[in-house]
């Protein structure tokens, strides 16, 4: 019987006293920070105010320049292919080099910090160090997305060659076969199906920074996406954001089908 | 006997099928097709691009001396709350997306068109950038932190929602068949089937946000929304190059700081 109210007393799955000081202190944080950045009750409520009548003059979206929308759209698209080409290429012997099981240390350190470098800034700030170089217009904007995906593939390649079996380039190496092959044949193959997945993310995402860059006038449709926004023109706005969305989704389920035609096995057949 | 032979030394193989190859030659065609006519058609004016480096060595002239003195007075209010605008805005989305993820994924919830309309939700945020996120929430409650910690929130909860969705439709159906055995309630089952599976990958996700949203959030700014940004914008305007370098100087540390603090992290706790 007295076995019995003991285990009744217990408490299974006790909750954490750790879990607790973490709720508090999150709690804590919130308070303290929206205090920091002077939110307030009236100020969203009157927000929420402003957003109706934000909303309604959205509706319906009106085409109001075709042209510069096509031609904003058309820049975009063409920034987002230079740049993830060059970008690409480039990438590729920067991330060899990166690879710290194929590379010796005083080649891979350099590699390595010219990738962590290019990773830290955002593609907006990148860009408007391209504007003062090179001027207003879309090579600012593939510049800027350039640097930015040899940042990211450089990384990415760098990590999966890292990962690769060293047995198969140990057997190329064994054949006496000069670096290049060695490349081509023991490094390449492990590697390639990823690289396509990479390669692919990276056009998906310069298209969608392409629309953006426009903001500080590197080229793309965020030139004329910005100047609406500043005119006021919010159902111009809205048909600028929808053909956007729609461009990146198509851009996505392209991807997405180029990976499966890649990815996919081969069937040895004889023919 | 012959006849087999050379039939065997004339056989040619192949790897892959004829659709395939002709999936593959399409999509090289294509990607050249691109490149040359994207080359053919931009605007590139050669003369900018020939005089990129004097331009670039009068950039660097004019950033050095870095403005160290700028820092108390116009870069680190504005930094701490860059810093701020990024962690509320990961906590909002994470608040926000964990429902949403929970209602995309199809064991959990039970329902196709919920499960649906939730991956809606998520790839309606994902698609918008968050600066246009902010442009949006600028026009709403206008410039400030508030519009910018919103777009951070709102970019962060398509990312978030789908790597949580799919962590939890990935999880082990043994437990959670236990757990029904024993005639646990639907949250029970939540709480003590479904989050210890998935709790290694939520931490992970929200640290991988946390270090996207610190970079993200210090050029919202140039949109009005708040941070860093907007001492950069001003600076910007000014031409004070010595101030841009002090300002890009300080969003550098901040992100590297943030990587190290992640990786750490993740290191102690996964």
């Amino acid at each position: 019987m007295a076995a019995l109210s003991t285990a009744a007393g217990r408490v299974a799955l006790r909750p954490s006293v750790w879990a607790r000081v973490g709720w508090v202190l999150l709690a804590v944080y919130v308070v303290y920070a929206l205090g920091r950045l002077d939110f307030s009750w009236p100020r969203f409520v009157t927000g929420l105010d402003n957003g109706a009548r934000f909303f309604a003059r959205m509706l319906p979206p009106r085409v109001a320049q075709p042209d510069s929308l096509l031609q904003g759209l058309t820049e975009s698209l063409e920034i987002a292919i230079l740049a993830s080409c060059i970008g690409i290429l480039l990438s590729l012997p920067i991330g060899l080099l990166a690879a710290r099981n194929l590379m010796p240390a005083w080649a891979s350190w350099p590699a390595r910090a010219l990738i962590a470098a290019t990773r830290s800034f955002h593609p907006v700030i990148v860009a408007i160090i391209f504007v003062k170089a090179v001027g207003f217009g879309a090579l600012a904007g593939i510049g800027a997305l350039v640097v930015g995906s040899v940042g990211f593939i450089g990384k990415l390649f760098a990590e999966a060659i890292e990962e690769i079996s060293l047995k198969q380039v140990e057997a190329i190496r064994a054949t006496g076969a000069p670096f290049m092959n060695v490349i081509t044949y023991g490094v390449m193959p492990q590697v390639f199906g990823r690289f396509i997945g990479f390669a692919t993310y990276q056009l998906d995402s310069n298209l969608r920074n392409s629309t953006m860059v426009g903001i500080v006038g590197a080229g793309g449709i965020g030139g004329t996406l910005f100047s609406a926004f500043q005119r006021f023109d919010y159902d111009f706005v809205a048909a600028i954001l929808l053909s956007i969305i729609a461009m990146i989704m198509v851009g996505e389920v392209l991807a997405a089908w180029v990976r499966g035609v890649f990815l996919e096995k081969g069937k040895v057949e004889e023919e | 006997m012959n006849a087999a032979l050379d039939h065997a030394q004339t056989r040619t193989w192949r790897r892959f099928s004829p659709r395939q190859r002709l999936a593959r030659f399409t999509i090289y065609f294509v990607i050249v097709a691109a490149i040359v006519a994207s080359a053919r058609s931009v605007e590139v004016i050669p003369e900018f691009l020939y005089d990129a480096p004097e331009q670039v060595r009068d950039l660097l002239q004019r950033m050095w001396p870095i403005a160290w003195s700028h820092y108390p007075g116009g870069v680190h209010d504005a930094l701490m709350e860059t810093l701020h605008i990024a962690t509320l805005g990961t906590i909002l989305a994470i608040a926000m997306a964990l429902p949403i993820g929970l209602a995309a994924a199809h064991n959990v919830v039970p329902s196709r068109t919920i499960n649906y309309l939730a991956k809606l939700v998520l790839v309606a945020s994902r698609s918008v950038n968050s600066l246009v996120w902010a442009l949006l929430f600028v026009a709403v409650f206008g410039p400030g932190a508030l519009a910018g910690t919103l777009a951070i929130a709102f970019r962060s909860i398509g990312f978030v929602g789908k790597l949580v969705g799919e962590a939890l439709e990935e999880a082990d159906r043994g437990t959670i068949e236990a757990l029904e055995a024993t005639g646990a309630s639907w949250s029970a089952q939540l709480a003590w089937g479904y989050w210890p599976q998935v709790q290694p990958a939520f931490w992970s996700v929200a640290l991988f946000r946390w270090d996207i949203n610190v970079r993200e959030s210090a050029v919202l700014g140039l949109v009005g929304a708040g941070g860093i940004g907007m001492a950069l914008d001003t600076a910007l305007n000014l031409f004070q190059w010595n101030r841009v370098a002090m300002v890009l100087f300080s969003i550098f540390a901040v992100v590297v700081v943030a990587e190290i603090v992640v990786t750490q992290i993740r290191d102690r706790i996964l």
